[in-house]
């Protein structure tokens, strides 16, 4: 087990085309790190570095207390699942799980014994004699999980392991992985862009964009506390409203809403509210006045689709181009509600949001204004 | 209920089908089948010939079932020539060179595929370029540096120019860049080393490419005549195919003991490509296409 650290680390594939950009991070013995964001975000580029499969343009890798830029992949003591997986397809699973071992030339009893332990470990003891093609996916994925664990080595990276399952399993992989991290404690790097896994999965998250470093934390807290419009629009799911506004003297006006937030610089601003932070029939509070286009009934909550008065700003986090559900030059709203609402489409809705759950953006910076106390 | 059988209601509908389908083969057949037979006669003829007597062999129109079977044209060819030694030769380039050509294009194939160096498009283009080089330009700068290395006249001076070829390098190359390379990088962080990947993970996915080679090569080994030709002149070193040449020259008249010669010289080859066809077929499909 070790400490993984990048040390101002910058990659610059031919053409000019920067990766990551002078990424600064450190990731704790035993700890299991999310590196999340978009597709090209640089997440996998990093992730490829630590395991020295792409060399850093500029800067220091260190695994453990060693600098590793020029050690090469095989010396790192490092191991990685693949997004496909990666098996040899001409092995058996009993010989893709003690091809590592072999390599290293481990003697052959403690081979059939470690091979036996993990193959156990992950209920893959029926399948050591078949062949990667003959497996179904989730088998596959614990093969790959397995051969990565059978070398015990001081660092796991993988990439989006469990993006090729489908939803049921992947969400069976990912209890079974922070098990596994639970029982092992290696040190675990994980990147994906799917921020439900970042969110669940992670001791901190790293939510990287266009190569750089947006926001280094523990989940609950980037989802509290996003640092700028990046973070906000890209963490939570749905995303966070997000309304163009102004602020005056103290006060925040965003289309039809309006509050108090004394201390917060004049000019133009960004308000976002997460769908879950309005409540109805609290007049009390700041209000935005919503119309319902949509209702999605989910079982467990609902979630209500509608527009307000004002213009939607853009957080960098979008799916690409993506057409609103609203039209016009009104903002979309999504709300979440507990599934005992009724709503129908077209109904007004006066929805309340206190005000230290609303998040305040500067429009041009994108850096968020003087945090609010909780999401 | 079974789903396994068809339901019988159902049956009308095959009826219906194109009538063409109907017929137990492909619309493609009837027009290949008499191409087919026009390459087989002279091949049909050589077997039948290499089994008459000489007074049949002669006859015209052609005898093409034979009286008896005269295995004794065989016998006479091998007491005739030193058969055996030609073939122990031809045998023996051919092995070396096939074994070398999967051994070296694998080595170059998988440098040109994925090790990045200075100046490797540049080589692997030039590389190609001698492709479209005819044999007969460099025949003589290559013999002039076989002359050199002392290997006129030797089965190593037939050996040594065939040790690699451009077409196995390119073959090879373009199949292993259609592998996945995470399947390399596994198995670089599970401790293989460059060429421990090349032989654990590449060449045992690479079957078919690597058979097809492995055909191609032989048959251009053995069937090669102009390079054997201008190298060797003793009786004792010389391969089939210059062999068979002398042995023509001393029997123009004997058409049956040539055809059996012949039947010597073709068997290997023959055998060989329907052991190998079908990767050779699949080979030939899938290279540069995804593997």
């Amino acid at each position: 087990m070790a400490r993984v650290a990048f040390d101002h680390v910058t990659k610059v594939f031919a053409a000019d085309s920067v990766a990551v950009d002078d990424l600064s991070l450190e990731v704790d013995d035993g700890e299991f790190m999310i590196l999340v964001g978009p597709s090209g975000c640089g997440k996998t580029t990093a992730l490829r570095m630590i395991a020295g499969l792409e060399k850093a343009t500029a800067g220091r890798i260190r695994i453990g207390d060693a600098v590793v830029n020029q050690v090469p992949p095989r010396d790192r003591d490092i191991a990685m699942v693949f997004q496909n997986y990666a098996l040899y397809p001409h092995m058996t699973v009993y010989d893709n799980l003690a091809f590592g071992l072999r390599e290293r030339k481990t003697p052959k009893a403690e081979v059939q014994r470690r091979v036996r332990e993990v193959s156990e470990m992950l209920s893959l003891a029926e399948l050591l004699k078949r062949r990667p093609a003959q497996l179904s996916g989730g088998q596959r994925q614990r093969v790959a999980m397995g051969r990565a664990l059978v070398r015990e080595p001081k660092v796991f990276l993988l990439d989006e392991p469990l993006s090729n399952l489908d939803a049921k399993l992947r969400v069976q992989m990912r209890a079974e992985l922070k098990r596994l991290h639970g029982q092992l404690g290696i040190t675990t790097i994980y990147v994906t862009h799917d921020q439900v896994e970042a969110m669940t999965l992670g001791d901190r998250i790293a939510v990287m964009s266009a190569g750089r470093l947006q926001q280094l934390g523990a989940p609950q807290d980037v989802y509290d506390h996003p640092v700028n419009l990046f973070v906000a629009g890209f963490i939570g799911s749905p995303p966070m409203n997000l309304v163009r506004g102004r602020a005056d003297g103290g006060r925040v006006v965003a289309g039809t809403f309006e509050m108090q937030r004394p201390g917060t610089p004049d000019g133009e601003v960004v308000v976002g509210v997460r769908p879950e932070a309005f409540v109805l029939g609290r007049e009390d509070l700041p209000v935005i006045e919503v119309v319902i286009e949509v209702v999605e009934p989910l079982g467990d909550e609902i979630i209500v689709h509608g527009t307000a008065e004002g213009s939607a700003a853009r957080s960098g986090a979008e799916e690409d181009d993506l057409p609103p559900i609203a039209s016009g030059s009104r903002a979309p709203i999504t709300a979440r509600f507990d599934p005992t609402a009724r709503f129908q489409p077209g109904q007004r809705l006066r929805l309340g949001v206190e005000p230290d759950r609303v998040h305040v953006f500067d429009a041009r910076s994108g850096l968020a204004l003087a945090a609010p106390a909780a999401g | 209920m079974t789903n396994l059988h068809p339901d019988p209601a159902r049956e009308p509908a095959q009826i219906e089908l194109p009538a063409e389908r109907r017929f137990p083969f492909s619309p493609w057949h009837p027009v290949l089948l008499p191409i087919a037979l026009v390459m087989l006669i002279p091949m049909i003829w050589m077997v039948v010939t290499s089994f008459e007597t000489i007074s049949e062999a002669r006859r015209f129109p052609p005898v093409l079932v034979p009286s008896s079977i005269q295995w004794q044209n065989y016998l006479d060819v091998l007491q005739d020539a030193p058969f055996i030694r030609w073939f122990i030769n031809s045998t023996i380039v051919t092995t070396a060179s096939v074994a070398s050509n999967l051994l070296f294009c694998s080595l170059a194939g998988y440098a040109f595929a994925r090790i990045p160096f200075f100046g490797r498009d540049a080589v692997f283009v030039l590389i190609l370029v001698t492709l479209m080089v005819p044999f007969q330009v460099v025949m003589i700068p290559v013999f002039l540096i076989v002359k050199q290395a002392g290997l006129i006249d030797t089965l190593g001076g037939l050996i040594l120019p065939n040790l690699a070829g451009a077409f196995g390098v390119f073959l090879l190359r373009q199949f292993f860049r259609s592998l996945p390379v995470e399947l390399e990088e596994a198995a670089m962080i599970d401790g293989a080393s460059r060429i421990g990947v090349l032989f654990k993970i590449v060449l045992p996915l690479s079957g078919p490419v690597l058979a097809t080679l492995g055909v191609i090569t032989f048959m251009w080994t053995w069937n090669d005549f102009l390079w054997p030709l201008i190298t060797i002149y003793s009786s004792d070193n010389m391969t089939l195919q210059l062999g068979l040449t002398t042995f023509q020259g001393r029997h123009q008249a004997s058409t049956n003991l040539l055809m059996a010669a012949n039947m010597m010289t073709v068997l290997p080859t023959l055998i060989l490509f329907f052991l190998a066809q079908r990767y050779f077929i699949r080979g030939i499909a899938t290279t540069g296409l995804k593997g």
